[in-house]
């Protein structure tokens, strides 16, 4: 009947997501014994496909690099209160933003001042496409969930109207841009592995991992390190004491959306620059919904989304693996099981914490009542 | 403790109750006894574990353990409808009504008797004159309720407790909202409850109501139970004394006020709402360097908004207000962040909400509406470093506990959060402080402390607007009090010529004839 006792800080962080994580393992286990193969079986060939094998490792991290952009992304609109569901589409512009840099200017600049600058436009590109729903949140009060989910559906029509029109390569019958020139390439990492003279096995692992994992530190400091990252904070705690403390809330939440959606826009920079080399129809592919349980689970913290970003990334590789050692285990199995994963540590990610918190404040208080420590009195 | 006299059980008998929310010991081995047909009254800081104790009576928490008899019988009590169905009824705080439904529907809801709401609104309407009859309570049942004065709505509280076959009543903080003439009727109606054999628990933190109106009164401190006293037998003083577990001053030491230049003029001040409903009517005022200037009025009646269009937090839709040499208008409104460039500081009226972030940490708290920083100061970086050394600097000179910077503001005391927001607000050495009920939810030794920081920086110099809804609080501290109601300064009164009565009336709306004679019928219930 009462209300448990706090969850300590190390429980919800370390404990709750491993219990959620293990709660999916365990009716995923049930799943694939009821289509008759052997569990654990299948988990040893996920773990092995997914870190063991000759370049999975590889592929994993690229799958994580993915995800990290768009987890950042949900967890830096969500310090503002901010769902932003929208991160598919602002990845799905940045795709645009890049590809378009490339296009212009991939015969005229080297590499140095393509690649960057080409990030930047995917990062733009994104944040316009997330800052106009945050403005029309903050000046029109339409809710920010429908609005972002209304402008994924903008993005991918703009996107199908531009590759299947006037930016699709001349004389080809796919619906994606020419390739650019080799300017516009984000290195492999098993090149540059190579070069140094380290033995890697081939892989999509490109240097957008390392971008990814800056941009992590950079949302670490701005949110726990700048005056903006304060205002946004205290936006999202409590916006009617962000109202008294003079932070311009409408200001806030446009430039928290635009960062999101930067965030979210530079997940392009991984597909687009580091492996397709050309922008592609539905190159997105779901990660940006993906990176809102990511996010959760990985409870907005940077730290949290790179744990929570590998944990996908394994998911998506390991899974490609288990469709290819077993017939009867189908690529819809194994979104069944990512799905089962999502549901546990995104829809159901505070199941737990009930009965956990009680558990521990039980186990707790029984310890305290055999120590007898003095209770200090809290109004 | 005395028994009824007459050997009949006593209403309420808890022993040894104790109860725990994690690590603090809310009530700690608690036992009281009620004779029945009493008024019993429970007085005690915030925090001291005498909302615990009664939401374990009415059902709300389960003790950890103890024993529970009520008229004598051992019980356990395990959700509301068990308290209702041993006859006990709870008058919250926070008015637990539907606003758009009329008396008689908040009075049934939920024992509307049978399928067709039709005959049971019949039984209930009989049931409802019989009661306002026996008790006095007269209420017209088909008014809706959100049209009530404050001190109605609480009748119809009072009603729906009886209705639902209360012999033991508890009362929570009644008189918060209400003003000195509506307490006194409340007052007489407790009395006359009294008189029908009615069991009143009444838990407050005023001891002049404890004084006022109770028999016995039981003191509790640190989630324990220090005393059980009999009222005649006892005094203030002590009530307070046992309270706090220490002498405690009262009055507050109060120096003649030496106004200096004006540091606010405000002139015909308007502020029509988004529902096109006049909040502010032509407000006009001027408060000097050195003095403060207490606004008295029952709260809802534009003290609110009067501070947030001073503020800066809303822009007003008329008249202008001057701090400094920086005239606010409609078309030309200001936000809280250039005023508080003016040398205007703000204490919030509600912390929780706007003082303090309650997630944040006590230092990051306290930098809440001066985060935006000099450039000298890091320009857009912050340094939790510095700023957990100078919150630790303001804990120091603020006594604020536990001195922990990094602590969540959440996990203070209000008396502790309220000392975070005024050391904040007070650092900045403003000119114009405004001040709303800063005591509210308040401990008596954090009151006190409070009370000598306003004094004293009013004696530094600065210039401080007071809204309170605890009239002794706006007369002790204030050298010139305003009276709201209804949205304008309905009189003024000097500090040697306030009292209760004369407040009283003006915050009801009476005696403001030579303003605007037709509100006075209003107000008056």
């Amino acid at each position: 009947m009462s209300p448990p006792p706090p969850l300590p800080r190390w429980a919800d962080v370390g404990l709750i997501p491993l219990i959620n994580v293990f709660a999916a393992l365990v009716v995923s286990g049930i799943v694939v014994a009821i289509i008759g193969e052997n569990p654990f079986e299948a988990m040893m060939v996920m773990i092995k496909g997914a870190f063991v094998y000759k370049g999975s490792l590889g592929y994993t991290l690229y799958y994580a690099t993915n995800f990290i952009f768009t987890g950042l992304a949900v967890a830096v609109a969500f310090h503002a209160m901010l769902f932003n569901i929208g991160g598919e589409g602002q990845a799905y512009l940045g795709g645009l933003g890049a590809g378009l840099t490339c296009l212009l200017l991939d015969s005229m600049l080297p590499a140095i001042l393509l690649v960057p600058l080409a990030i930047m436009a995917s990062a733009g590109f994104g944040a316009v496409w997330g800052a106009i729903p945050g403005y029309l949140q903050a000046k029109r009060g339409s809710h920010i969930v429908i609005t972002t989910i209304m402008f994924n559906f903008l993005a991918a029509s703009i996107m199908v109207w531009l590759l299947a029109g006037r930016l699709k390569a001349p004389g080809q019958m796919s619906p994606e841009t020419r390739s650019f020139s080799e300017n516009a390439e984000l290195p492999f990492i098993h090149d540059i592995a190579n070069a140094l003279g380290m033995e890697m096995a081939r892989s999509p692992l490109n240097l957008s991992f390392v971008v990814a994992l800056l941009a992590c530190v950079g949302v670490w400091v701005l949110i726990w390190r700048s005056r903006l990252g304060y205002a946004i904070r205290a936006t999202g705690h409590s916006t009617k004491a962000a109202e008294y403390a003079g932070i311009p809330v409408s200001t806030i939440i446009i430039v928290t959306m635009a960062i999101s959606g930067g965030l979210a826009g530079m997940m392009a920079i991984n597909e687009i620059l580091g492996v397709q080399h050309r922008t592609i129809l539905g190159f997105t592919s779901g990660y940006g919904f993906t990176g809102i349980a990511v996010a959760l689970m990985g409870r907005n913290h940077p730290v949290g989304i790179v744990l929570a970003s590998l944990l996908f990334g394994a998911l998506y590789q390991g899974g490609a693996e288990l469709d290819f050692e077993f017939s009867t285990i189908t690529r819809e199995m194994v979104l069944l099981i990512q799905g089962l994963i999502i549901l546990f540590s995104g829809g159901l990610a505070y199941m737990f914490n009930k009965p956990l918190a009680h558990l521990l404040g039980a186990l707790l208080s029984q310890r305290d009542r055999t120590s007898h420590t003095e209770a200090g009195q809290n109004g | 403790m005395a028994n009824g006299g007459s050997g009949s059980p006593l209403a309420i008998e808890l022993s040894d109750i104790n109860k725990s929310f994690g690590d603090v010991h809310a009530n700690r081995n608690v036992s009281l006894t009620v004779v029945p047909g009493h008024i019993h009254g429970i007085i005690g800081e915030n925090g001291a574990g005498k909302s615990t104790l009664v939401s374990i009576l009415y059902g709300f928490y389960g003790a950890d353990s103890g024993t529970i008899r009520i008229n004598g019988e051992t019980t356990t009590i395990r959700n509301s409808a068990d308290a209702i169905g041993k006859g006990i009824g709870m008058v919250h705080q926070h008015f637990m009504l539907v606003p758009n439904f009329t008396v008689l529907e908040n009075v049934m809801l939920g024992r509307e008797g049978s399928l067709s709401v039709e005959t049971g609104a019949r039984k209930a309407r009989e049931a409802l004159n019989k009661l306002s009859q026996d008790f006095g309570l007269a209420v017209d049942p088909d008014m809706i309720v959100e049209d009530l004065p404050v001190g109605l709505q609480q009748r119809v509280e009072i009603l729906k407790a009886l209705f639902r076959g209360a012999e033991i009543l508890i009362l929570d903080e009644p008189t918060g909202v209400l003003t000195p003439q509506e307490t006194e009727q409340l007052f007489d109606i407790l009395r006359a409850l009294r008189k029908q054999g009615v069991t009143i628990l009444l838990i407050t933190h005023k001891l002049k109501e404890i004084m006022a109106i109770t028999d016995d009164v039981s003191v509790m401190r640190g989630g324990e139970m220090v005393a059980h006293l009999q009222t005649a037998d006892t005094s203030p003083a002590e009530l307070a004394e046992l309270m706090v577990g220490r002498k405690v001053l009262l009055e507050v030491d109060h120096t003649p006020a030496r106004p200096g230049a004006p540091v606010l003029d405000v002139q015909d001040l308007c502020l029509t709402d988004a529902a096109g409903i006049d909040q502010l009517k032509q407000i006009s005022m001027t408060l000097r360097e050195g003095e403060i200037v207490g606004i008295a009025g029952v709260s809802g009646n534009g003290q609110s908004e009067l501070l947030d269009v001073l503020s800066g937090i809303m822009a007003p839709t008329g008249g202008h207000f001057t701090v400094g040499t920086n005239q606010i208008t409609a078309e030309r409104p200001s936000d809280p962040a250039e005023l508080r460039d003016f040398g205007v500081a703000h204490v919030p009226e509600d912390r929780h909400k706007c003082g303090i972030v309650l997630p944040f940490s006590a230092a990051e708290s306290m930098i809440l509406g001066y985060s935006g920083g000099d450039e000298e100061d890091g320009g857009w970086w912050l340094s939790p470093s510095k700023l957990e050394e100078s919150c630790a600097g303001r804990m120091r000179e603020f006594d604020i506990r536990p001195p922990i910077p990094k602590l969540q503001s959440a996990n203070f005391s209000g008396g502790n959060q309220q000392k975070i927001v005024l050391a904040r607000e007070i650092s900045t050495q403003p000119k114009l402080l405004l001040v709303g009920q800063p005591t509210r939810g308040v401990d008596i030794g954090a009151i006190e402390f409070i009370h000598k920081q306003l004094i004293a920086l009013r004696n530094e110099g600065c210039a401080i607007l007071l809204v309170s809804v605890e009239l002794d609080e706006i007369m002790s501290l204030s050298d010139r009090i305003l009276v709201m109601n209804n949205g304008q300064i309905v009189g003024e009164l000097a500090r040697e010529d306030a009292d209760e009565t004369a407040l009283g009336l003006m915050m009801a709306g009476i005696g403001a004839e030579e303003k605007d004679a037709g509100s006075a019928k209003g107000a008056a219930s």
